[in-house]
């Protein structure tokens, strides 16, 4: 079993897990979104993992590293926290702030990592891009809040590990890509049951189900 | 908005029906069969989309996703006179986007959609490359230089009472046959 050095601490870990996996196992929080455990191949999309590693230049997303013994992390650098700041600000930026209202209140991973960070909810300085669309109520039985959606893609590789295929999908592109259950219309090919996966792996609550209480 | 398919549009989707079942099943011909049917119909309506996700057996949501991703592809057949608003830099600053909303008020569709008889529809143009004339707009083949909000209203009409007097012509001239 690799042992590591993280933050001073001394840990050990599985092998062939990724760093960031290690560290949450032993309590040591880093903050992510995109990252769901036993992934084969992480996208580090979310940006929020970076830790810095002894020998490397840059600061590296901590999900996309695997463990090495004499590891030696440090996950709380100014570089670091600098790079989680300004990604959680972008995310924010394009979020409808209204936890109030919103079924994630309180265990909503985008508060939680505000918290940690040191971030307020609503960060100046930069300007607020929402999408027209304040519900996408296509599928049969998921109404989808595409203003809550951070496009981890968590639904979309949950629904794909459970079933082989996956009825969520990024739709568009830039600022407009949203996740989608087959665009306008397309709600009566959906194979999709009585599964809810997509909806319990949701870190905010983007997606909902129909007879839950719709505000807004 | 989606409108409906048109006989030819039917005619062609047949074909392409036909054609796909000579294509092999792999999920890297993807881009080459949406590439094939918008060739064929200058769009990709609905119903391709589902013909090829069958034909694949992939969810149509992932052929959704991979179609809407390419600027290359079209949801919306394009209409008989095309109207293209220049938005490049120059057209830009002439204030091209109020050229824009302008002819979408005026034919009440947006930008990308088409008329439900199919007579325009409306897309937006990076740069045509006579930036002298900004803000441009093209309609068709020919090039409308130093457009004002104005001057849309007039087009349109120009083109709808060309086609009234071009039906005229015709219903005169068979009921002079007869």
């Amino acid at each position: 079993m690799p042992k590591l050095r993280v933050d001073g601490k001394e840990i050990e870990t599985k092998q062939g897990t990724t760093l960031l996996q290690g560290c949450l196992d032993n309590d040591i929080y880093i903050p992510n979104l995109c990252f769901l455990e036993s992934m084969e191949d992480p996208s580090a999309s979310c940006r929020m993992c970076f830790v810095e590693i002894e020998g490397e230049k840059q600061p590296i997303t901590s999900c996309t590293v695997n463990v090495k013994d004499d590891m030696v992390v440090k996950t709380d650098t100014p570089a670091v926290r600098q790079l989680q700041r300004t990604a959680l600000r972008l995310l924010l930026s394009v979020h409808h702030v209204d936890c109030k209202h919103c079924p994630a209140n309180k265990k909503c991973e985008l508060q939680r990592i505000a918290k940690f960070l040191k971030v307020g909810l609503k960060p100046k300085g930069l300007e607020r891009y929402l999408q027209e669309t304040e519900i996408d109520r296509n599928h049969p039985f998921i109404n989808h809040y595409p203003n809550r959606c951070v496009l981890c893609g968590k639904c979309v590789h949950i629904c794909r590990r459970q079933h082989g295929q996956s009825v969520w999908t990024f739709a568009q592109r830039g600022f407009d890509t949203v996740i989608s259950a087959y665009g306008e219309a397309g709600a009566s090919s959906l194979t999709c049951g009585k599964c809810d996966a997509c909806v319990k792996i949701c870190p905010v609550g983007a997606l909902t189900f129909k007879d839950v209480q719709e505000d807004g | 908005m989606l409108l409906d398919l048109t006989a030819e549009d039917k005619h062609a989707l047949e074909n392409i029906a036909s054609k796909l079942t000579t294509l092999k099943k792999q999920r890297r011909n993807l881009i080459p069969i949406l590439q094939m049917i918008q060739k064929e119909l200058d769009y990709l309506p609905r119903e391709s989309l589902k013909m090829v996700a069958e034909h694949l057996e992939i969810p149509e949501s992932e052929v959704y996703g991979v179609a809407t991703f390419y600027n290359q592809f079209r949801f919306h057949p394009p209409g008989k006179h095309r109207i293209k608003v220049c938005l490049g830099t120059a057209c830009h600053v002439r204030a091209g986007d109020i050229i824009l909303e302008n002819f979408e008020r005026k034919l009440e569709i947006s930008e990308g959609e088409t008329t439900p008889d199919r007579e325009f529809s409306i897309e937006r143009a990076a740069c045509v490359g006579c930036c002298a004339l900004a803000p441009v707009a093209i309609i068709g083949e020919t090039v409308h230089a130093h457009m004002a909000p104005s001057k849309v209203e007039g087009l349109i009409l120009r083109i709808a009472i060309e086609k009234e007097m071009a039906e005229r012509e015709k219903q005169k001239n068979e009921s002079g046959q007869e």
